[in-house]
């Protein structure tokens, strides 16, 4: 759940944004969660500490 | 026309609306009418915050414990039938009251023609559940699930839900709660109070619009056993062709009612300035006294439900000697613009455990827009009525 996983990290103080799920991943609707790779761990931390469903994790290149 | 009508139906639907809930539904409509989760776009996006704080408010209203567990569904009854069809197979066996609107018999009669078993404990002819008749029930075999309509949409008459929810969770029991009649006029906390799966409907007490409501799934509920009612596309996991696992779309296939979802949030936000659940039902409750006394002075008036407020919400039924329901209510709309509900209110099972079947009663509920003023002149008119006016 993108919008829940948004409202937990931001409350941590991480710069994260919605974007539209890039199709290279995944060619899934909606919407995916951008934030600096340098944070990635801590991210999934909190993800999974906030019990959010997550569908993958990739490296965004740009 | 519409001004002067003294509305006492709200345990049908409540009216009028708060200010801003049909604005809300209107500036969703123009301004943010994206399909929330699908597209990747502005719109679809503020369309999506709308609804997740609206499952936020929901969740944060009944002591759920995750958003994402406030399954979003079209009325109180499309939830009962989830929570029911979804859990239930052959070879299980139910215990419900003897107070169960229909959203609740029907689907539980038609599961029994389907191998499960139903057991109705009674209630006393006040619409009191027997507690003691209800363990009895509950632990004569093993039991798959309770069913408790939290407060009777015909007397009012509330179901003390902690200890019936306790007996059903030391028995093994997952706990429904029918809360159509309760949110919003009755503080609920479902992990404190043992609920499982709680329905409630978003165009009563909650003072949404109508196409709304939702089943909100506690911790012991196991999502991934729980058979969807639709399936369809939610917008995830979009490459595979079987329902997707994740909560809550696996159970809100096609696009949700986001507009009324809107107005809904809109709902609970005024419900919040009135002071939530806990102030508005006493504010109600008042009002219902008031009626219960005002009517019991009038000869061949009989009341129903408990005298004790403590043990009812706001809805009031009578009967007058000599009159049908429905003349009475007739001139109650007709000459005295009083809308009242009267008949069987969809829960003849009620009615029969009150001994008002098959005729009925006359219904009154009062909401958080009746007036005192409006109270005294249904008394009055309900005077005239019975003397023959």
């Amino acid at each position: 759940m993108a919008l829940k996983a948004e409202k937990l990290l931001k409350t941590e103080g991480l710069a994260v944004r919605l974007i539209p799920t890039p199709r290279q991943f995944s060619s899934d609707c909606g919407f995916a969660l951008r934030f600096d790779w340098a944070e990635c761990e801590r991210v999934q931390r909190l993800l999974e500490h906030g019990r959010v469903e997550t569908a993958g994790v990739h490296p965004l290149d740009g | 026309m519409n001004g002067d009508v003294i509305y006492l139906d709200n345990a049908a639907t409540s009216w009028p609306k708060p200010p801003g809930v049909a604005q809300a539904i209107v500036e969703c409509l123009e301004r943010e009418a994206g399909n929330p989760g699908r597209s990747g776009h502005r719109l679809s996006l503020a369309a999506g915050r709308r609804v997740y704080a609206v499952r936020e408010a929901v969740a944060e209203l009944f002591g759920a414990p995750d958003p994402v567990r406030v399954i979003f569904t079209n009325n109180g009854t499309m939830a009962v039938n989830m929570a029911l069809g979804g859990l239930l197979a052959p070879g299980d066996r139910v215990v419900c009251t003897g107070m169960e609107h229909n959203a609740v018999m029907r689907p539980l009669r038609d599961l029994e023609e389907h191998g499960i078993t139903v057991v109705v404990a009674p209630c006393d002819p006040a619409g009191r559940l027997d507690l003691d008749a209800f363990a009895r029930a509950v632990n004569a075999a093993p039991t798959r699930m309770v069913v408790l309509n939290h407060a009777s949409n015909v007397t009012g008459t509330l179901c003390p839900v902690a200890e019936a929810a306790a007996v059903a969770r030391k028995a093994g029991a997952l706990v429904l709660l029918d809360a159509a009649q309760t949110a919003g006029s009755v503080p609920i906390d479902m992990e404190a109070l043992g609920v499982d799966l709680l329905a409630f409907t978003g165009h009563k007490g909650l003072l949404g619009p109508s196409g709304t409501g939702g089943l909100i799934l506690g911790e012991r509920v196991n999502a991934a056993e729980m058979v969807p009612l639709l399936r369809g596309g939610t917008g995830s996991r979009s490459a595979q062709e079987r329902q997707p696992p994740d909560l809550p779309d696996r159970f809100e296939a096609g696009t949700i009612n986001f507009a009324g979802i809107a107005g809904l949030g809109a709902g609970l936000a005024a419900l919040a300035a009135m002071g939530g659940p806990a102030a508005v039902g006493r504010r109600e409750g008042q009002l219902a006294q008031r009626l219960r006394e005002g009517l019991s002075a009038i000869p061949g008036v009989r009341l129903y439900g408990p005298a004790d407020p403590a043990e009812r919400v706001a809805v009031v039924s009578f009967t007058i000697d000599g009159l049908t329901v429905s003349e009475v209510g007739g001139r109650l709309d007709d000459e005295y613009g009083i809308l009242t509900r009267v008949g069987l209110h969809c829960a003849p099972a009620a009615h029969r455990t009150i001994g008002t079947f098959p005729a009925g009663t006359v219904r009154l509920s009062p909401g958080p827009f009746t007036t005192s003023d409006q109270v005294e002149r249904t008394i009055r008119a309900v005077r005239e009525i019975a003397e023959g006016v």
